[in-house]
């Protein structure tokens, strides 16, 4: 297992990460739309390159999902809302960009540590998979509690869900069903949050979450 | 011949609420498809019920057991007297034209996907199925409580959402751990995914790695199920979406969570290696139970106190099936049953007080029992039974979860009793200014339906004087099964 095959799977898991950390510090909505465009770039590759390994054919069809919806089809239509929104300005962050990484290197080592441990009679490949595919999970959610804007929060979300569909096609011959369900939730969780996008923007004339938080709480 | 009869019963809990669904996004007119509304539910419920007394033999994806066949009949008869509420509700909410017709033709589509979900969550052998179907209930939920379109229900809606989302991502990353852990053993393929199979070869899986999905299937449903660190969506969600969707959430989809978490339980408690997910439960449920109690003082609104008051009851079940064992499996499945039929039943009391007050501020009502009589002591008597006062239902299961900790863990007894007590002087405090006093604020006229309300507070007694004996042994069939 150790030749070069294993040794590109794990260049474009790793890439995830990397990628995941390029998304944290963004502070524009448009450059982040680009890196996430960008870390589902990556995801489709990983995909494939599972597929080709692993001999399992139906891995290119959530490959070709990654590729041509969460590549392209999600960052074009979310760049033509965020226009339409007039909201195409910088990104408010709740903290600074040097805690930020700081916090995602440690969410990283986090990962490492416990999947590596809990997973020592896994194969090799499955085992590193995993373990990128938690780090890039908790990046996700990282940059899901750091961002006030609804749009931003959004990414983090969806590049949670890649974190997911890596550790999905990385453990061998799980049944179809689940990466076509996740992609099919991807497609719903767009639609309803564009639904709710434009519903927002409709009430508050803003996407930013904060404005959501003055009616947080206890009528009065 | 019997065996087609068999298949249709499970065919049917999915297949009518899926037509039922289509056919009541397509028709116009409120009263027809109120009707049909109900009637789907009805033909669900009948469809459970024969669960009974024919069962099909599992298959890869669906599976029919004691276990689950308690959950489906549970949801479906509640789901049947919401949808007989929901009828009265709705119509309501169309003359003071909160809601406009084609809402109400996406509310009724709504309402069927989420019993369909349900009933394929509760049904599904497969856990990634069982995921999916928990996944599309959430999804229908979100959209509902958004419904009314207001600043706090998109807010309510939106964290519900996001929270929502984050917890289902948790749990699917836990399948996956659980089908690694699988794999290794069953081998590649449908097969490590099927509970039935699952549950069988459990002993041989790496503990490491069933640990580890625990944690996150614990965090991922847990979410779901409210339990405290991770409640923030409950109340909103409760207090902003339309009372019919409280009751299912709090009275169904609540316990659809938990017992997806419960199947996990199983699994692990069948590795003597992995860890006792006992312990981690028992915990997050104390911790729910007198974190809500205490939240219970503060409430200004009558919606809000009740999901609190849910979050404290889904802390007691999680703490009792945590505790685990014969007796105390037994009195969370009661106490899930009687908690699920007094909360939907306050759910349709609360609703039409805030229809005839037209608010949720429980400073604006009051002498509810002079203005509307009927109304307030239904919603007195659900108090009752919801505090765990006898001769109701719920205090029999509280006080067979609370005299079955004492035999094994006195302290944790002590705190459960705190929290329970803190509770229910909470509760009555804020009864007594809705029921009793001067009347408060404007009075609408009453054109409810109080079946549903008073059918579900009859059980609850019922159960509280007797319960049959054929009820207690299936109860203790399945506490057995939970081991």
């Amino acid at each position: 297992m150790h030749g070069i095959e294993f040794d590109i799977a794990h260049l474009l898991a790793g890439s995830l990460v990397l990628v995941s950390f390029l998304e944290l510090y963004q502070d524009r909505l448009y450059a982040l739309l680009n890196v996430y465009a960008l870390h589902a770039l990556v995801l489709a590759a990983s995909v494939a390159w599972q597929a080709f390994v692993q001999d399992a054919p139906h891995l290119y069809i959530t490959a070709a999902i990654a590729l041509v919806f969460k590549a392209i089809v999600i960052p074009v239509a979310l760049h033509r809302m965020i226009v339409r929104l007039g909201i195409h300005r910088e990104i408010e962050k709740a903290i600074g960009v040097g805690p930020v990484m700081l916090t995602g290197i440690g969410l990283v080592a986090l990962s490492m540590v416990v999947m590596l441990r809990v997973t020592q009679e896994a194969d090799p490949l499955a085992r590193e998979d995993l373990a990128f595919a938690l780090s890039v999970i908790l990046l996700g959610l990282l940059m899901m509690v750091t961002r006030r804007n609804a749009v931003s929060q959004v990414v983090g979300f969806m590049s949670l869900e890649n974190g997911l569909v890596l550790a999905a096609t990385g453990a061998k011959g799980m049944p179809l069903v689940v990466e076509i369900s996740v992609a099919f939730s991807v497609l719903i969780a767009f639609i309803v949050i564009g639904i709710f996008l434009f519903r927002i923007r409709e009430r508050f004339d803003t996407v930013d979450v904060q404005a959501l938080d003055r009616f947080r709480g206890e009528r009065r | 011949m019997s065996d087609a009869v068999t298949f249709n019963a499970m065919a049917g809990l999915l297949a009518i609420p899926a037509v039922a669904a289509v056919l009541l996004a397509l028709l116009p007119g409120y009263r027809l498809t109120a009707r049909l509304n109900v009637l789907a539910t009805a033909l669900t419920l009948v469809c459970a019920l024969s669960l009974f007394f024919r069962r099909p033999a599992p298959g890869p994806y669906l599976l029919v057991d004691d276990l689950n066949s308690t959950f489906v009949v549970l949801t479906t008869f509640v789901g049947f007297t919401t949808a007989l509420f929901s009828a009265s509700y709705i119509g309501h909410e169309l003359e003071t034209g909160r809601l406009t017709p084609p809402f109400v033709r996406f509310y009724h589509a709504m309402y069927q996907l989420l019993m369909f979900a349900m009933n394929l969550a509760l049904i599904a052998n497969n856990i990634g199925l069982m995921w999916v179907a928990i996944e599309l209930a959430t999804l229908t939920t979100v959209l509902m409580v958004g419904i009314y379109r207001t600043h706090e229900a998109l807010e309510a809606a939106w964290k519900y959402f996001i929270l929502g989302s984050v917890g289902i991502a948790l749990a699917l990353f836990g399948t996956i751990l659980v089908y690694m852990a699988a794999r290794p053993v069953v081998g590649e393929g449908l097969d490590a995914m099927v509970w039935t199979v699952l549950v069988t070869r459990s002993r041989e899986f790496d503990p490491a790695l069933l640990d580890l999905a625990f944690v996150f299937l614990l965090l991922g449903y847990g979410t779901k199920v409210g339990l405290a660190p991770l409640h923030a969506w409950l109340p909103d969600a409760h207090a902003e979406g339309p009372t019919p969707i409280s009751a299912v959430l709090s009275g169904l989809l609540l316990n659809v969570a938990l017992y997806a978490l419960l199947r996990f339980k199983m699994l692990l408690a069948a590795n003597p290696a992995a860890l006792a997910p006992g312990p981690l439960m028992v915990t997050l449920g104390l911790l729910s139970l007198v974190f809500a109690a205490f939240m219970l003082y503060r409430r200004r609104d009558i919606k809000r106190m009740f999901a609190y008051s849910s979050i404290e009851h889904m802390g007691i079940i999680t703490f009792a099936f945590g505790m685990g064992g014969p007796l105390a499996n037994f009195a969370g499945l009661l106490h899930m049953t009687m908690h699920s039929l007094t909360k939907s039943a306050i759910f349709f009391a609360v609703g039409h007080v805030a229809q005839v007050k037209g608010t949720q501020r429980i400073a604006d009502m009051g002498g509810l029992t002079e203005t509307h009589p009927v109304l307030g002591w239904g919603l007195i008597l659900g108090v009752v039974a919801i505090a765990g006062l006898p001769p109701l239902g719920i205090f029999m299961s509280e006080f067979l979860v609370v005299s079955s900790t004492f035999a094994r863990a006195p302290l944790l007894a002590l705190v459960l009793v705190f929290g329970l007590l803190v509770a229910l002087a909470a509760l009555f405090l804020r009864l007594n200014s809705i029921a009793f006093g001067e009347p408060r604020g404007p009075n609408g006229k009453t054109d409810a339906s109080y079946v549903p309300m008073f059918a579900h507070l009859a059980l609850v007694l019922m159960a509280g004087i007797y319960l049959p004996p054929a009820l207690v042994a299936w109860f203790e069939n399945v506490a057995k099964l939970l081991g």
